[in-house]
Protein backbone atom coordinates (compact mmCIF):
# COMPACT_ATOMS: atom_id res chain seq x y z
CA UNK A 1 0.00 0.00 0.00
CA UNK A 2 1.09 3.08 -0.98
CA UNK A 3 2.45 5.29 1.80
CA UNK A 4 3.13 8.63 0.35
CA UNK A 5 1.02 11.67 0.92
CA UNK A 6 -2.07 12.04 -1.36
CA UNK A 7 -2.71 15.40 -3.59
CA UNK A 8 -6.04 17.02 -1.89
CA UNK A 9 -7.79 16.67 -4.80
CA UNK A 10 -9.57 19.81 -4.07
CA UNK A 11 -6.39 21.84 -4.77
CA UNK A 12 -6.18 20.31 -7.71
CA UNK A 13 -9.32 21.11 -8.38
CA UNK A 14 -9.13 24.64 -8.01
CA UNK A 15 -5.75 25.22 -11.07
CA UNK A 16 -6.53 25.66 -14.30
CA UNK A 17 -6.54 23.08 -16.59
CA UNK A 18 -3.20 22.73 -18.13
CA UNK A 19 -2.98 23.53 -21.99
CA UNK A 20 -3.91 20.99 -24.39
CA UNK A 21 -5.43 18.49 -22.00
CA UNK A 22 -8.41 16.93 -23.59
CA UNK A 23 -11.38 18.28 -21.68
CA UNK A 24 -13.40 15.28 -20.45
CA UNK A 25 -16.61 14.84 -22.13
CA UNK A 26 -20.34 15.01 -21.98
CA UNK A 27 -21.94 12.25 -19.39
CA UNK A 28 -19.15 10.78 -18.59
CA UNK A 29 -17.67 13.84 -16.79
CA UNK A 30 -21.23 14.59 -15.66
CA UNK A 31 -21.24 11.15 -13.81
CA UNK A 32 -18.12 11.90 -12.28
CA UNK A 33 -19.12 15.05 -11.38
CA UNK A 34 -22.28 13.59 -9.54
CA UNK A 35 -20.33 11.12 -7.94
CA UNK A 36 -17.71 13.55 -6.40
CA UNK A 37 -20.89 15.51 -5.19
CA UNK A 38 -21.69 12.70 -3.28
CA UNK A 39 -18.92 11.43 -1.62
CA UNK A 40 -18.39 15.41 -0.73
CA UNK A 41 -21.80 15.06 0.74
CA UNK A 42 -21.05 11.80 2.84
CA UNK A 43 -18.15 13.36 3.86
CA UNK A 44 -19.51 16.36 5.05
CA UNK A 45 -21.89 14.86 7.05
CA UNK A 46 -19.42 12.15 8.34
CA UNK A 47 -16.94 15.56 9.56
CA UNK A 48 -19.36 16.62 11.62
CA UNK A 49 -19.65 13.69 13.69
CA UNK A 50 -16.24 12.84 13.86
CA UNK A 51 -14.48 13.15 17.28
CA UNK A 52 -12.87 16.34 17.47
CA UNK A 53 -9.21 15.85 18.66
CA UNK A 54 -8.27 12.44 16.65
CA UNK A 55 -4.94 12.13 17.84
CA UNK A 56 -6.38 12.52 21.65
CA UNK A 57 -9.17 10.50 21.09
CA UNK A 58 -7.31 7.48 19.35
CA UNK A 59 -4.50 7.30 22.03
CA UNK A 60 -7.11 7.43 24.77
CA UNK A 61 -8.90 4.22 23.55
CA UNK A 62 -6.90 1.97 25.58
CA UNK A 63 -8.37 -1.91 26.19
CA UNK A 64 -7.48 -4.51 27.94
CA UNK A 65 -7.18 -7.86 26.02
CA UNK A 66 -10.10 -10.24 26.12
CA UNK A 67 -10.66 -13.90 25.06
CA UNK B 1 -25.65 -30.71 3.76
CA UNK B 2 -26.41 -26.87 3.72
CA UNK B 3 -26.47 -24.19 5.75
CA UNK B 4 -28.53 -25.17 8.37
CA UNK B 5 -26.75 -25.93 11.78
CA UNK B 6 -27.16 -25.10 15.13
CA UNK B 7 -24.80 -22.30 15.78
CA UNK B 8 -24.19 -18.90 17.65
CA UNK B 9 -21.82 -15.95 18.02
CA UNK B 10 -20.46 -14.22 20.83
CA UNK B 11 -19.00 -10.78 20.64
CA UNK B 12 -16.61 -9.41 23.38
CA UNK B 13 -17.29 -5.07 22.83
CA UNK B 14 -14.52 -2.34 23.04
CA UNK B 15 -15.75 -0.02 25.94
CA UNK B 16 -14.93 3.18 27.06
CA UNK B 17 -16.25 6.29 29.23
CA UNK B 18 -16.10 9.55 27.28
CA UNK B 19 -13.87 11.96 29.21
CA UNK B 20 -12.28 9.01 31.30
CA UNK B 21 -9.60 7.61 29.74
CA UNK B 22 -8.46 5.94 33.06
CA UNK B 23 -11.98 4.49 33.76
CA UNK B 24 -12.01 0.89 35.03
CA UNK B 25 -13.04 -1.08 32.14
CA UNK B 26 -14.30 -4.37 34.58
CA UNK B 27 -16.40 -1.68 36.60
CA UNK B 28 -17.63 0.15 33.49
CA UNK B 29 -18.40 -3.51 32.26
CA UNK B 30 -20.23 -4.50 35.06
CA UNK B 31 -22.26 -1.30 35.36
CA UNK B 32 -23.30 -1.77 31.59
CA UNK B 33 -24.70 -5.59 31.99
CA UNK B 34 -26.41 -4.39 35.80
CA UNK B 35 -27.89 -1.59 34.01
CA UNK B 36 -29.65 -3.92 31.15
CA UNK B 37 -30.44 -6.22 33.86
CA UNK B 38 -32.12 -3.76 36.27
CA UNK B 39 -33.93 -1.92 33.99
CA UNK B 40 -35.48 -4.99 31.61
CA UNK B 41 -35.67 -8.22 33.54
CA UNK B 42 -38.77 -8.27 35.62
CA UNK B 43 -38.20 -9.61 39.65
CA UNK B 44 -35.53 -12.03 40.62
CA UNK B 45 -32.79 -12.07 38.51
CA UNK B 46 -31.55 -15.51 36.90
CA UNK B 47 -28.15 -16.49 37.92
CA UNK B 48 -25.76 -18.06 34.84
CA UNK B 49 -25.52 -22.13 36.28
CA UNK B 50 -22.04 -22.92 35.58
CA UNK B 51 -22.32 -26.92 36.07
CA UNK B 52 -21.92 -28.17 33.00
CA UNK B 53 -19.29 -25.49 31.54
CA UNK B 54 -15.80 -27.37 31.48
CA UNK B 55 -13.74 -24.63 29.09
CA UNK B 56 -10.16 -26.23 29.94
CA UNK B 57 -11.67 -29.65 27.93
CA UNK B 58 -9.81 -29.99 24.87
CA UNK B 59 -10.97 -31.44 21.34
CA UNK B 60 -8.09 -33.81 21.18
CA UNK B 61 -8.80 -35.82 24.05
CA UNK B 62 -7.30 -34.37 27.15
CA UNK B 63 -7.94 -32.03 30.02
CA UNK B 64 -5.14 -29.00 30.86
CA UNK B 65 -4.67 -28.91 34.62
CA UNK B 66 -5.82 -26.06 36.38
CA UNK B 67 -2.44 -25.63 37.78
CA UNK B 68 -1.00 -24.88 34.15
CA UNK B 69 -4.07 -22.80 32.78
CA UNK B 70 -3.23 -19.08 32.79
CA UNK B 71 -6.03 -17.40 34.96
CA UNK B 72 -7.69 -15.77 32.25
CA UNK B 73 -9.00 -19.08 30.91
CA UNK B 74 -11.16 -19.71 33.91
CA UNK B 75 -14.46 -18.39 32.81
CA UNK B 76 -16.37 -20.96 34.70
CA UNK B 77 -15.56 -19.42 37.93
CA UNK B 78 -18.24 -16.98 39.07
CA UNK B 79 -15.95 -13.99 39.79
CA UNK B 80 -19.19 -11.87 40.97
CA UNK B 81 -18.99 -10.29 37.57
CA UNK B 82 -22.03 -9.13 36.28
CA UNK B 83 -24.21 -12.47 34.38
CA UNK B 84 -27.62 -12.49 33.07
CA UNK B 85 -29.17 -14.05 30.64
CA UNK B 86 -31.71 -12.16 28.49
CA UNK B 87 -35.50 -13.20 27.16
CA UNK B 88 -34.28 -13.74 24.08
CA UNK B 89 -32.27 -16.37 24.67
CA UNK B 90 -28.99 -14.80 24.86
CA UNK B 91 -26.53 -14.01 27.53
CA UNK B 92 -24.81 -10.86 28.92
CA UNK B 93 -22.38 -10.44 30.94
CA UNK B 94 -18.52 -9.12 31.57
CA UNK B 95 -15.52 -11.45 30.16
CA UNK B 96 -12.44 -10.06 31.63
CA UNK B 97 -12.45 -6.50 30.82
CA UNK B 98 -15.26 -6.72 28.40
CA UNK B 99 -19.30 -6.90 28.18
CA UNK B 100 -19.91 -9.63 26.00
CA UNK B 101 -23.25 -10.90 24.32
CA UNK B 102 -23.78 -14.45 22.91
CA UNK B 103 -26.74 -14.97 20.81
CA UNK B 104 -29.02 -17.58 21.78
CA UNK B 105 -28.86 -20.53 19.57
CA UNK B 106 -29.72 -19.96 16.10
CA UNK B 107 -30.20 -22.74 13.47
CA UNK B 108 -29.29 -20.56 10.26
CA UNK B 109 -27.29 -17.91 9.01
CA UNK B 110 -30.25 -14.76 8.22
CA UNK B 111 -31.21 -16.24 12.25
CA UNK B 112 -27.67 -15.37 13.41
CA UNK B 113 -27.85 -11.96 11.31
CA UNK B 114 -30.91 -11.03 13.18
CA UNK B 115 -29.85 -12.14 16.74
CA UNK B 116 -26.27 -10.76 16.56
CA UNK B 117 -27.69 -7.54 15.19
CA UNK B 118 -30.22 -7.71 18.16
CA UNK B 119 -26.89 -7.70 20.88
CA UNK B 120 -25.64 -4.61 19.15
CA UNK B 121 -29.23 -2.82 20.06
CA UNK B 122 -29.22 -4.47 23.98
CA UNK B 123 -25.13 -2.93 24.07
CA UNK B 124 -26.35 0.28 22.90
CA UNK B 125 -29.75 0.30 25.13
CA UNK B 126 -27.63 -0.86 28.03
CA UNK B 127 -25.13 2.08 27.75
CA UNK B 128 -28.15 4.50 27.71
CA UNK B 129 -29.09 2.87 31.40
CA UNK B 130 -25.85 2.85 33.01
CA UNK B 131 -24.82 6.21 31.69
CA UNK B 132 -25.86 9.12 34.29
CA UNK B 133 -25.55 12.76 33.45
CA UNK B 134 -22.81 14.14 34.89
CA UNK B 135 -19.96 10.93 34.69
CA UNK B 136 -19.42 10.52 31.32
CA UNK B 137 -21.36 7.99 28.86
CA UNK B 138 -20.33 4.56 28.27
CA UNK B 139 -20.23 3.75 24.92
CA UNK B 140 -19.54 0.43 23.12
CA UNK B 141 -17.75 -0.40 20.07
CA UNK B 142 -17.94 -3.83 18.06
CA UNK B 143 -14.31 -3.82 16.77
CA UNK B 144 -11.25 -6.48 17.57
CA UNK B 145 -8.60 -3.77 18.92
CA UNK B 146 -7.14 -0.86 20.53
CA UNK B 147 -4.49 -0.84 17.95
CA UNK B 148 -1.81 -0.93 20.87
CA UNK B 149 -1.58 -4.48 21.55
CA UNK B 150 -4.65 -5.38 23.21
CA UNK B 151 -7.44 -7.40 20.97
CA UNK B 152 -10.47 -9.08 22.27
CA UNK B 153 -12.79 -11.40 20.27
CA UNK B 154 -15.93 -12.30 18.31
CA UNK B 155 -16.11 -15.79 18.79
CA UNK B 156 -18.75 -18.10 16.15
CA UNK B 157 -19.75 -21.87 17.69
CA UNK B 158 -20.86 -24.82 15.44
CA UNK B 159 -22.21 -27.61 16.61
CA UNK B 160 -21.02 -30.71 14.84
CA UNK B 161 -20.87 -34.52 14.69
CA UNK B 162 -18.39 -35.63 17.69
CA UNK B 163 -17.93 -38.50 15.05
CA UNK B 164 -16.15 -36.28 12.57
CA UNK B 165 -12.17 -36.99 13.01
CA UNK B 166 -10.61 -33.33 14.36
CA UNK B 167 -7.60 -33.89 12.03
CA UNK B 168 -10.08 -33.65 8.99
CA UNK B 169 -11.49 -30.03 10.56
CA UNK B 170 -7.88 -28.81 11.22
CA UNK B 171 -7.13 -29.66 7.70
CA UNK B 172 -9.70 -28.50 5.67
CA UNK B 173 -10.75 -25.39 7.83
CA UNK B 174 -7.21 -24.17 8.33
CA UNK B 175 -6.89 -22.72 4.74
CA UNK B 176 -10.52 -21.86 4.64
CA UNK B 177 -10.05 -19.55 7.26
CA UNK B 178 -6.61 -18.06 6.50
CA UNK B 179 -8.60 -16.87 3.31
CA UNK B 180 -12.00 -16.06 4.60
CA UNK B 181 -11.20 -12.97 5.46
CA UNK B 182 -11.20 -11.68 1.84
CA UNK B 183 -15.28 -11.43 2.92
CA UNK B 184 -15.45 -11.03 6.39
CA UNK B 185 -12.95 -8.65 7.66
CA UNK B 186 -13.72 -5.86 9.48
CA UNK B 187 -10.85 -3.53 7.97
CA UNK B 188 -7.87 -2.19 10.37
CA UNK B 189 -5.64 1.06 9.65
CA UNK B 190 -2.45 -0.50 11.52
CA UNK B 191 -0.66 -3.33 10.57
CA UNK B 192 1.16 -5.32 13.52
CA UNK B 193 -0.23 -5.87 17.05
CA UNK B 194 0.29 -2.74 18.05
CA UNK B 195 -0.37 -0.94 15.03
CA UNK B 196 3.16 0.48 15.15
CA UNK B 197 3.77 0.18 11.17
CA UNK B 198 1.23 2.42 9.02
CA UNK B 199 -1.17 1.13 6.26
CA UNK B 200 -4.78 -0.55 5.95
CA UNK B 201 -4.90 -4.27 6.32
CA UNK B 202 -8.09 -6.25 5.52
CA UNK B 203 -8.68 -7.92 9.05
CA UNK B 204 -8.93 -6.44 12.86
CA UNK B 205 -7.97 -9.71 14.20
CA UNK B 206 -5.08 -11.63 11.83
CA UNK B 207 -1.82 -10.25 13.41
CA UNK B 208 -3.10 -11.48 17.07
CA UNK B 209 -3.01 -14.96 15.88
CA UNK B 210 0.43 -16.89 16.28
CA UNK B 211 0.22 -21.01 16.03
CA UNK B 212 -1.79 -23.42 13.62
CA UNK B 213 -4.01 -25.60 16.29
CA UNK B 214 -4.34 -24.59 20.06
CA UNK B 215 -6.46 -24.40 23.19
CA UNK B 216 -5.82 -20.65 24.21
CA UNK B 217 -8.02 -17.95 23.50
CA UNK B 218 -6.21 -15.12 24.87
CA UNK B 219 -2.33 -15.97 24.12
CA UNK B 220 -0.77 -17.88 21.55
CA UNK B 221 -3.95 -17.79 19.78
CA UNK B 222 -4.49 -20.51 17.71
CA UNK B 223 -6.56 -20.31 13.54
CA UNK B 224 -7.96 -23.67 15.21
CA UNK B 225 -8.86 -23.61 18.62
CA UNK B 226 -9.62 -27.03 20.41
CA UNK B 227 -12.01 -25.72 22.76
CA UNK B 228 -14.37 -28.62 23.26
CA UNK B 229 -17.54 -27.96 25.68
CA UNK B 230 -20.05 -29.13 23.68
CA UNK B 231 -23.16 -27.69 25.86
CA UNK B 232 -24.92 -30.72 24.55
CA UNK B 233 -24.50 -35.00 24.79
CA UNK B 234 -20.47 -35.30 24.41
CA UNK B 235 -20.86 -38.50 23.08
CA UNK B 236 -22.52 -37.27 20.39
CA UNK B 237 -21.62 -33.59 19.21
CA UNK B 238 -18.76 -31.40 19.76
CA UNK B 239 -18.74 -27.16 19.71
CA UNK B 240 -16.54 -26.30 16.93
CA UNK B 241 -15.18 -22.53 18.91
CA UNK B 242 -14.47 -20.47 15.75
CA UNK B 243 -12.18 -17.81 17.14
CA UNK B 244 -10.41 -16.03 14.26
CA UNK B 245 -13.48 -14.08 12.92
CA UNK B 246 -13.85 -10.18 13.05
CA UNK B 247 -16.79 -8.68 14.52
CA UNK B 248 -18.76 -7.23 11.85
CA UNK B 249 -21.58 -4.40 11.59
CA UNK B 250 -21.93 -5.38 7.89
CA UNK B 251 -24.76 -7.80 7.43
CA UNK B 252 -23.38 -9.75 4.63
CA UNK B 253 -20.29 -10.22 6.25
CA UNK B 254 -22.38 -11.88 9.04
CA UNK B 255 -24.43 -13.69 7.37
CA UNK B 256 -21.16 -14.57 4.76
CA UNK B 257 -19.13 -15.76 7.64
CA UNK B 258 -21.30 -17.88 8.95
CA UNK B 259 -23.07 -19.45 5.79
CA UNK B 260 -20.11 -20.19 4.58
CA UNK B 261 -18.39 -21.85 7.24
CA UNK B 262 -21.51 -23.80 7.80
CA UNK B 263 -21.85 -25.16 4.51
CA UNK B 264 -17.56 -26.20 4.72
CA UNK B 265 -18.44 -27.91 7.67
CA UNK B 266 -20.92 -29.94 6.67
CA UNK B 267 -18.80 -31.36 3.68
CA UNK B 268 -16.12 -31.75 6.38
CA UNK B 269 -18.57 -33.54 8.40
CA UNK B 270 -19.65 -35.44 4.81
CA UNK B 271 -15.94 -36.49 3.93
CA UNK B 272 -16.68 -34.76 0.95
CA UNK B 273 -13.18 -32.60 0.49
CA UNK B 274 -10.71 -34.92 -0.52
CA UNK B 275 -8.96 -31.68 -2.49
CA UNK B 276 -5.70 -31.19 -0.93
CA UNK B 277 -6.14 -27.19 -0.55
CA UNK B 278 -3.54 -26.69 2.54
CA UNK B 279 -1.51 -23.41 2.61
CA UNK B 280 2.53 -23.70 3.41
CA UNK B 281 2.94 -21.48 6.42
CA UNK B 282 -0.80 -20.69 7.53
CA UNK B 283 0.15 -18.30 10.35
CA UNK B 284 2.60 -16.30 8.16
CA UNK B 285 0.31 -16.16 5.40
CA UNK B 286 -3.13 -15.39 7.48
CA UNK B 287 -1.14 -12.19 8.19
CA UNK B 288 0.31 -11.91 4.76
CA UNK B 289 -3.53 -12.11 3.05
CA UNK B 290 -5.05 -9.62 5.40
CA UNK B 291 -1.96 -7.01 4.29
CA UNK B 292 -3.08 -7.20 0.63
CA UNK B 293 -5.84 -4.85 0.51
CA UNK B 294 -5.55 -5.04 -2.87
CA UNK B 295 -5.90 -9.14 -3.07
CA UNK B 296 -3.24 -9.93 -5.17
CA UNK B 297 -0.61 -11.62 -2.80
CA UNK B 298 -0.16 -15.19 -4.23
CA UNK B 299 -0.63 -18.23 -1.12
CA UNK B 300 1.51 -21.19 -1.61
CA UNK B 301 -0.19 -24.61 -1.88
CA UNK B 302 1.35 -27.66 -0.45
CA UNK B 303 1.52 -29.24 -3.46
CA UNK B 304 3.08 -26.45 -5.15
CA UNK B 305 0.59 -24.33 -6.72
CA UNK B 306 -0.08 -20.37 -6.19
CA UNK B 307 -3.41 -18.96 -5.35
CA UNK B 308 -4.95 -15.81 -4.42
CA UNK B 309 -7.19 -15.55 -1.27
CA UNK B 310 -10.05 -15.02 -3.36
CA UNK B 311 -9.24 -17.89 -5.85
CA UNK B 312 -8.82 -20.07 -2.73
CA UNK B 313 -12.40 -19.21 -1.71
CA UNK B 314 -13.89 -19.85 -5.58
CA UNK B 315 -12.33 -23.90 -4.86
CA UNK B 316 -14.19 -23.98 -1.60
CA UNK B 317 -16.94 -22.32 -3.17
CA UNK B 318 -16.59 -24.99 -6.49
CA UNK B 319 -16.55 -27.99 -3.93
CA UNK B 320 -19.55 -26.50 -1.83
CA UNK B 321 -21.86 -26.07 -5.53
CA UNK B 322 -20.91 -29.09 -6.57
CA UNK B 323 -21.52 -30.92 -2.72
CA UNK B 324 -24.77 -29.18 -2.52
CA UNK B 325 -25.68 -29.58 -6.30
CA UNK B 326 -24.77 -33.82 -5.48
CA UNK B 327 -26.64 -34.11 -1.96
CA UNK B 328 -29.57 -32.09 -2.67
CA UNK B 329 -30.47 -31.17 -6.23
CA UNK B 330 -33.40 -29.85 -6.85
CA UNK B 331 -34.13 -30.17 -2.90
CA UNK B 332 -32.16 -27.16 -1.58
CA UNK B 333 -33.07 -25.04 0.84
CA UNK B 334 -33.57 -21.22 -0.56
CA UNK B 335 -31.02 -20.24 2.20
CA UNK B 336 -28.18 -22.41 0.99
CA UNK B 337 -29.01 -21.40 -2.52
CA UNK B 338 -28.50 -17.59 -1.48
CA UNK B 339 -25.48 -18.43 0.24
CA UNK B 340 -23.88 -19.93 -2.52
CA UNK B 341 -24.98 -17.09 -4.81
CA UNK B 342 -23.84 -14.03 -2.56
CA UNK B 343 -20.76 -16.17 -1.79
CA UNK B 344 -20.12 -16.33 -5.74
CA UNK B 345 -21.46 -12.85 -6.65
CA UNK B 346 -18.72 -11.43 -3.76
CA UNK B 347 -15.90 -13.29 -4.45
CA UNK B 348 -16.57 -12.29 -8.80
CA UNK B 349 -16.40 -8.93 -8.01
CA UNK B 350 -13.48 -8.95 -5.17
CA UNK B 351 -11.35 -9.99 -8.26
CA UNK B 352 -12.30 -7.27 -10.67
CA UNK B 353 -12.40 -4.30 -8.29
CA UNK B 354 -12.63 -4.80 -4.27
CA UNK B 355 -14.44 -1.73 -4.48
CA UNK B 356 -17.62 -3.02 -6.04
CA UNK B 357 -18.43 -4.50 -2.42
CA UNK B 358 -18.12 -1.32 -0.45
CA UNK B 359 -22.07 -2.01 0.11
CA UNK B 360 -21.55 -5.21 1.65
CA UNK B 361 -18.39 -6.12 3.45
CA UNK B 362 -16.94 -4.39 6.41
CA UNK B 363 -13.39 -3.86 5.26
CA UNK B 364 -14.41 -2.95 1.91
CA UNK B 365 -16.82 0.46 2.78
CA UNK B 366 -13.97 1.21 5.90
CA UNK B 367 -11.45 0.97 3.48
CA UNK B 368 -13.56 3.37 0.34
CA UNK B 369 -14.63 5.75 3.57
CA UNK B 370 -10.76 5.94 4.44
CA UNK B 371 -9.82 6.83 0.85
CA UNK B 372 -12.04 9.29 -0.05
CA UNK B 373 -10.81 11.00 3.04
CA UNK B 374 -7.22 10.63 2.07
CA UNK B 375 -8.23 11.81 -1.31
CA UNK B 376 -9.91 15.04 -0.39
CA UNK B 377 -7.68 15.83 2.66
CA UNK B 378 -4.83 14.33 1.56
CA UNK B 379 -3.91 11.94 4.52
CA UNK B 380 -1.13 10.06 4.50
CA UNK B 381 -1.49 6.72 6.50
CA UNK B 382 -0.21 7.82 9.58
CA UNK B 383 -2.74 10.31 9.99
CA UNK B 384 -4.26 10.12 13.06
CA UNK B 385 -7.68 11.06 11.70
CA UNK B 386 -7.85 8.03 9.21
CA UNK B 387 -7.19 5.90 12.61
CA UNK B 388 -10.59 7.68 14.26
CA UNK B 389 -12.45 6.77 11.32
CA UNK B 390 -11.31 3.15 11.58
CA UNK B 391 -12.55 3.06 15.40
CA UNK B 392 -15.29 5.42 14.92
CA UNK B 393 -16.68 2.83 12.53
CA UNK B 394 -17.38 0.45 15.25
CA UNK B 395 -19.33 2.88 17.65
CA UNK B 396 -22.55 1.41 18.38
CA UNK B 397 -24.46 4.62 18.96
CA UNK B 398 -26.24 5.70 15.81
CA UNK B 399 -25.62 9.07 16.02
CA UNK B 400 -21.49 8.90 16.01
CA UNK B 401 -20.99 5.09 15.09
CA UNK B 402 -19.87 5.46 11.17
CA UNK B 403 -21.04 2.44 9.75
CA UNK B 404 -24.48 3.67 11.37
CA UNK B 405 -23.83 6.87 9.06
CA UNK B 406 -23.25 4.46 6.12
CA UNK B 407 -26.35 2.65 6.85
CA UNK B 408 -28.81 5.47 7.05
CA UNK B 409 -27.47 6.94 3.96
CA UNK B 410 -28.23 3.93 2.51
CA UNK B 411 -24.89 3.34 1.56
CA UNK B 412 -24.84 -0.35 3.42
CA UNK B 413 -26.89 -3.79 2.09
CA UNK B 414 -29.58 -4.68 4.76
CA UNK B 415 -30.60 -8.38 4.66
CA UNK B 416 -32.91 -8.53 7.67
CA UNK B 417 -35.60 -5.61 8.72
CA UNK B 418 -35.11 -3.49 11.66
CA UNK B 419 -38.80 -4.59 13.18
CA UNK B 420 -36.75 -8.08 13.53
CA UNK B 421 -33.58 -7.17 15.20
CA UNK B 422 -35.72 -4.69 17.89
CA UNK B 423 -38.43 -8.08 18.24
CA UNK B 424 -34.96 -10.32 18.85
CA UNK B 425 -34.31 -8.36 21.31
CA UNK B 426 -36.88 -9.50 23.96
CA UNK B 427 -37.94 -13.17 21.41
CA UNK B 428 -35.84 -16.26 21.19
CA UNK B 429 -35.45 -18.20 17.83
CA UNK B 430 -38.63 -20.39 17.98
CA UNK B 431 -36.50 -23.40 16.73
CA UNK B 432 -34.12 -24.44 19.49
CA UNK B 433 -33.88 -25.03 23.14
CA UNK B 434 -33.63 -21.13 23.38
CA UNK B 435 -37.24 -20.83 22.96
CA UNK B 436 -37.72 -22.48 26.23
CA UNK B 437 -35.22 -20.85 28.20
CA UNK B 438 -36.14 -17.45 26.96
CA UNK B 439 -40.04 -17.77 27.21
CA UNK B 440 -39.54 -19.56 30.51
CA UNK B 441 -37.42 -16.24 31.76
CA UNK B 442 -40.16 -14.32 29.95
CA UNK B 443 -43.13 -15.79 31.65
CA UNK B 444 -41.95 -17.02 35.15
CA UNK B 445 -39.02 -14.50 36.23
CA UNK B 446 -39.71 -15.34 39.66
CA UNK B 447 -39.35 -19.09 39.33
CA UNK B 448 -36.15 -18.95 37.58
CA UNK B 449 -33.22 -19.34 39.89
CA UNK B 450 -31.10 -19.92 37.17
CA UNK B 451 -30.48 -20.96 33.68
CA UNK B 452 -27.27 -22.05 31.35
CA UNK B 453 -26.92 -23.02 27.83
CA UNK B 454 -28.19 -26.85 28.77
CA UNK B 455 -30.46 -26.24 31.54
CA UNK B 456 -33.12 -23.76 33.48
CA UNK B 457 -33.27 -23.91 37.33
CA UNK B 458 -36.14 -23.47 38.93
CA UNK B 459 -37.24 -22.21 42.54
CA UNK B 460 -40.65 -23.65 43.38
CA UNK B 461 -43.36 -23.47 45.86
CA UNK B 462 -43.66 -26.65 47.59
CA UNK B 463 -39.98 -27.93 46.76
CA UNK B 464 -37.06 -27.74 49.47
CA UNK B 465 -34.43 -28.17 46.37
CA UNK B 466 -33.76 -26.15 43.43
CA UNK B 467 -35.45 -28.18 40.62
CA UNK B 468 -33.35 -28.45 36.99
CA UNK B 469 -34.46 -29.19 33.71
CA UNK B 470 -31.74 -30.19 31.49
CA UNK B 471 -32.00 -28.96 27.99
CA UNK B 472 -28.82 -30.80 26.41
CA UNK B 473 -30.51 -31.56 22.78
CA UNK B 474 -30.00 -27.59 21.20
CA UNK B 475 -32.66 -28.94 18.78
CA UNK B 476 -35.63 -29.68 21.51
CA UNK B 477 -37.45 -26.99 23.78
CA UNK B 478 -38.30 -25.35 20.70
CA UNK B 479 -41.81 -24.08 20.07
CA UNK B 480 -43.04 -27.12 18.69
CA UNK B 481 -42.30 -29.04 21.68
CA UNK B 482 -42.72 -26.76 24.14
CA UNK B 483 -44.68 -23.63 22.95
CA UNK B 484 -48.61 -24.64 23.41
CA UNK B 485 -47.30 -26.52 27.31
CA UNK B 486 -45.60 -22.90 27.87
CA UNK B 487 -48.70 -20.94 27.18
CA UNK B 488 -51.02 -23.54 28.86
CA UNK B 489 -49.03 -23.50 32.16
CA UNK B 490 -49.83 -20.29 34.27
CA UNK B 491 -47.38 -21.17 36.81
CA UNK B 492 -43.40 -22.38 36.18
CA UNK B 493 -44.88 -25.06 38.71
CA UNK B 494 -48.02 -26.41 36.52
CA UNK B 495 -45.26 -25.98 33.62
CA UNK B 496 -42.76 -28.14 35.54
CA UNK B 497 -45.33 -30.75 37.02
CA UNK B 498 -46.29 -31.05 33.70
CA UNK B 499 -42.69 -31.65 32.01
CA UNK B 500 -41.67 -34.17 34.73
CA UNK B 501 -45.43 -36.07 34.75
Amino acid sequence: MAQEQKQPRKSQENEEPTDGAPAPEGAVSERKEQLDEDIDAILDEIDDVLETNAEDFVKSFIQKGGQ
Amino acid sequence: MSVRRVMGTETEFGISVTGQPLANPMVASSRVVNAYAGSTLRARRARWDFEEESPLRDARGFDMSRQVADPSQLTDEDLGLANVILTNGARLYVDHAHPEYSTPECTNPRDIVIWDKAGEQVGLDACRFASTPGEGDLVLYKNNTDNKGASYGSHENYLMRRSTPFADIVRHLTPFFVSRQVMCGAGRVGIGQDGRKDGFQISQRSDYFEVEVGLETTLKRPIINTRDEPHADPGRYRRLHVIIGDANLAEVSTYLKVGTTAIVLSMIEDRYLSAELSVRRPVQTLHEVSHDPGLEHLLELADGRKLTAVQLQWEYHRLASAYVADRLGDDADAQTLDVLARWASVLDRLERDPMECARELDWVAKLQLLEQYRDRDGLAWDDAKLALIDLQYADLRPQKGLYHRLLRLGRMERLVSEEEVVAAMHEPPHDTRAFFRGRCLAKYPDAVAAASWDSVIFDLPGHESLQRVPTIDPLRGSRAHVGQLIEECDTALALFEALTR
